[in-house]
């Protein structure tokens, strides 16, 4: 129930319903409109730099960073709370989940025989899937969530 | 099943301990003790082949290249330790489940005895020397986080901190014990040492070896003098005492003095050291435990004692005295975790634990009265009891000691009596014994409580009365694997008439006139003089000493403004870069860099203006702004010279500063000038000396014809080994992924600190 409000929220600020209110008195209407276009774009862009960042510049860290940079700026228009509602997961939790999965892609190694942290591939048609991109997803979270988690607890004070 | 799920297990689960004990919720709780039970028949199945003499290794490569390895030897001994924590495991993981029902943090209990459970079986299955210190080690943080359970008490946290401090000090030496038996043996594998005695024990650093191992045994098993963290971890709920702090954890040191026996037994130092260290240790705890007036203090006391007749027999190493031991390591898991857990019946009933609060039980917890019984007649070593069996051998044992016999036999004489003492206080007088009934049971305990101590109790009797089977199929295995030769021992109940029955006798007409003169034991006068020289005390002034210095060195060193901590690294990191850079340069090569093109120059004119604005600006956003100019200029050049990877990361870094900076403004005070002329003077030093140096160190960096080895492996593996074309990430996520794992751990632990002082602030 509460992940379809969300859901629905969510393409709330993509089409042309009314926006959340500006939390902040100073925060401009030009921010909050800009926000609302780029902050599809930037994920996606954020996305985009991970997954391509085995073969050309980008990867997690800096896919991170972009991602947790497009919420920052919504939560610099509209306030951290309503950062945290499109969030769904709490920074803390995407700091845990990153972690988690870190590990679970270094434990693929000994479950299969290898030392620690050895790349594992396999081949799905033409695209080539392997452990390290699993490892690039646990830091891509982290970043974002530590980024967020710093931001948003400022934000709320 | 294999040994490595079976030891694994535990640490599978116990991450998903806190989902699993919701979803379990009240009414199924119990089913957490499915899971030593089947660890229990996974170990049974190996008892018939061990009783035939087999043994079993597996080994898994860990870090082959410094032969560390997850080896495990499954032998008499190792197997009878790994029934002993899953089999009282299961009865224990039944209890807590009911013990701790309706706790909000029951999940997170099972979780910390999850991990114990797994690595208590680790360390005594595991061959290789450092595979059983990381479990030792693991043993040590769980028992942390389960003595300090209720961590809202004072008393629990720094219960579980001395604990925690003794035991993993006490690792560390062990673990110097090992790299320096390594070195000598030139291996890790218990089993490689155990066939290397001769050249082992002649070696000059043996003893040096030897004596940081016993460290390690002495303090995880509560040895005088630092057995005074024991007593203090009863803080920890019943159920953690009886499994831990009685019947497996503390049991660790003694499981390594036998290990060792074949190896070092005979030895000088190993007789004059184990020897008087457990007979000190015996009659202390036994003595002390009398004194005690809660149950469960009493009962850690004379787990202490328990502790140091292991140790003394180990010690004493006679095939006799092995024997005794084994023998004594069943019966005393057997009571001691049943007496643990009545203890704990009494306090989740009647909400009391002092056994002389207590009378009368016997009407409405017939049960409990009948378990208790047993037990404390197995802890007196009243036959038919296992106990009685032990409590002859140790007699025995000593009796034919190569040493000091009598002195010996004097000393557990009157240890023995204490214990038949607190046999009396366990298992007689809250029972029997007639006195206010203040705290009257209504009724038996839930079955779940009571099905424990009555099975372990029961197991007890029943095994003093038919030792045979018990005798082939454990203990005798377990002997051999310790002496490292086979021998063939009888046990009977009836021994015949000789001077150890009379011993036995006089133990226990001696012991009931403790009990009845335990006022005279518990005369406070003695203490308060020892208590200046007890190890406690040591323990706490060396605690209180590292405080002391920690605030010393804060109040040094901890200005609390922020200017003075960027001084301080700053001009410490010119002074060690800038002394070598100075003295042994071969020179700078003004090599002259590559800036033709105008976007270059253009760059390098806007980089130092930009940095002379912000400090020349009295505004902070202004200030800000053109700081982040500086940024992005150096992030066009990482472009320019093609590190887009990097130019990336610093864009982003750029653009998030400039938010956190934008946030926090709302909580500075009004921009003023603070500084005076002279410090403003003294940072303008700083800074282009700072300046200056990372100028000079790129410059000669750049003179000098740089080691290519590692960056030419990295570019020529990437593909074929790594699937990545880009060596930047391919370096990241794959080649060095070991930092990479380590710094996002940090990323997230510096992210905890922000959050903890911002929310600390907003408190106040």
């Amino acid at each position: 129930m509460k992940r379809r409000r969300l859901e629905h929220s969510s393409e709330v600020h993509l089409r042309n319903a009314p926006l959340p209110a500006l939390e902040w008195e100073r925060a401009s209407v030009i921010l909050g409109v800009a926000v609302r276009a780029l902050l599809p774009l930037l994920l996606l862009f954020s996305i985009f730099l991970l997954l391509r960042g085995h073969h050309a510049p980008g990867g997690g860290f800096i896919g991170g960073l972009v991602a947790a940079a497009a919420v920052a700026l919504y939560a610099l228009a509209y306030g951290a709370t309503a950062a945290q509602q499109l969030l769904r997961l709490s920074p803390r939790g995407l700091v845990a989940a990153g972690l988690a999965t870190a590990l679970a892609s270094a434990l693929v190694g000994p479950l299969t025989g290898a030392p620690f942290l050895t790349g594992r591939w396999m081949k799905v048609g033409r695209l080539e899937l392997g452990t390290p991109l699993l490892f690039d997803v646990g830091v891509f979270l982290v970043v974002i969530g530590v980024t967020l988690w710093i931001v948003l607890t400022l934000a709320e004070e | 099943m294999d040994v490595l799920l079976a030891v694994l297990s535990g640490f599978l689960l116990a991450p998903l301990a806190p989902w699993l004990d919701r979803r379990l919720g009240k009414r199924w709780g119990w089913m957490w003790a499915l899971v030593p039970l089947g660890l229990l028949l996974f170990f049974l199945r190996f008892v018939p082949a061990l009783a035939r003499g087999e043994a079993f290794t597996r080994r898994l490569p860990w870090i082959p290249r410094l032969d560390v390895h997850l080896s495990f030897h499954l032998d008499g001994l190792s197997v009878l330790f790994a029934l002993l924590i899953s089999g009282i495991g299961v009865f224990i993981f039944l209890y807590a489940a009911c013990y701790l029902e309706g706790h909000p943090h029951r999940g997170r209990f099972f979780l910390s005895l999850l991990g114990f459970m797994a690595s208590m079986l680790g360390l005594v299955l595991a061959d290789n020397a450092i595979a059983l210190f990381v479990f030792w080690e693991l043993t040590s943080l769980s028992s942390y986080l389960l003595i300090g359970f209720e961590h809202e008490r004072e008393r629990a946290r720094s219960a579980a901190l001395q604990a925690l401090l003794v035991t993993g000090a006490g690792g560390l030496a062990l673990l110097a014990g090992w790299l320096l038996l390594g070195q000598i043996g030139g291996g890790i594998e218990l089993s490689q040492w155990r066939h290397q005695r001769e050249q082992l024990i002649v070696h000059p650093h043996a003893e040096w070896a030897l004596a940081l191992i016993l460290l390690g045994a002495f303090t995880k098993s509560a040895q005088f003098p630092f057995h005074f963290w024991l007593p203090n971890a009863m803080e920890a709920p019943t159920p953690v005492s009886a499994y831990l702090h009685s019947a497996t954890m503390v049991k660790a040191g003694v499981y390594l003095l036998a290990r060792l026996q074949p190896i070092f037994g005979g030895t000088e130092l190993w007789n004059a050291t184990i020897v008087p260290v457990g007979a000190v240790t015996l009659s202390l705890g036994a003595l002390l435990a009398v004194r005690q007036r809660e149950a469960k203090r009493l009962l850690a006391y004379s787990t202490v004692s328990a502790l140091g007749v292991l140790t003394l027999l180990l010690g004493v190493g006679t095939p006799t005295a092995v024997m005794a031991a084994m023998v004594f390591l069943l019966a005393h898991a057997l009571y001691k975790a049943a007496l643990f857990l009545i203890a704990g019946i009494w306090d989740h009933e009647m909400g009391a634990r002092e056994p002389e609060r207590l009378a009368g039980l016997r009407r409405t917890m017939p049960i409990t009265t009948a378990a208790a019984v047993l037990a404390a007649a197995s802890l007196a070593g009243l036959p038919p009891s296992l106990g009685f069996l032990s409590k002859e051998l140790f007699y025995e044992a000593l009796r034919t000691a190569p040493r000091w016999p009598l002195l010996l036999l004097a000393n557990a004489v009157l240890a023995g009596m204490a214990l038949v003492a607190v046999a009396g206080l366990m298992g007689v007088r809250p029972f029997f014994g007639r006195g206010p009934i203040e705290l009257q049971p209504r009724h038996e305990a839930p079955w779940p409580l009571w099905l424990g101590p009555s099975l372990l109790s029961l197991g007890g009797t029943i095994s003093g009365l038919w030792p045979a089977s018990l005798e082939r199929m454990l203990l005798n295995p377990a002997i051999t694997a310790v002496l490292g030769e086979s021998v063939h021992t009888h046990l009977a109940l009836w021994p015949g008439l000789n001077p150890v029955l009379l011993l036995s006798v006089l133990t226990i007409v001696g012991g009931i006139g403790m009990y009845a003169g335990r006022g005279i034991v518990r005369a406070p006068a003695l203490p308060s003089v020892l208590a200046r020289f007890a190890p406690s005390a040591a323990y706490a002034s060396l605690l209180n000493g590292i405080y002391v210095l920690a605030r010393l060195q804060t109040r040094v060193l901890q200005s609390g403004h922020l200017r003075y901590y960027l001084l301080t690294i700053i001009a410490w990191t010119v002074s060690i870069v800038g002394y070598p850079l100075v003295t042994r340069a071969d020179g700078v090569a003004l090599r002259r860099p590559a800036p033709e093109h105008v976007l270059d120059i253009g760059l390098a004119l806007i980089i130092p203006l930009a940095a002379l604005a912000a400090v020349r600006f009295t505004s902070r956003l202004a200030a800000i702004a053109t700081l982040g100019v500086v940024g992005y200029a150096i992030a066009l050049l990482y472009m320019i010279f093609g590190a887009p990877d990097l130019a990336l990361t610093q864009f982003m870094v750029e653009s998030l500063t400039v938010i956190l900076f934008v946030l926090i403004f709302y909580h500075l005070p009004r921009f003023t000038t603070l500084s005076g002329r002279w410090a403003r003077a003294r940072d303008v030093v700083v800074s282009l000396l700072a300046g200056g140096m990372v100028s000079g160190l790129v410059l000669s960096i750049l003179g000098m014809s740089p080691p290519d080895a590692i960056s030419e492996y990295f570019v020529h593996k990437s593909v074929p080994e790594a699937h990545g074309r880009n060596v930047v990430n391919v370096i990241l996520v794959d080649f060095r992924a070991l930092d990479t794992l380590g710094e996002i751990t940090v990323l997230a632990l510096a992210g905890l600190g922000v959050y903890a002082l911002m929310r600390l602030r907003v408190e106040e």
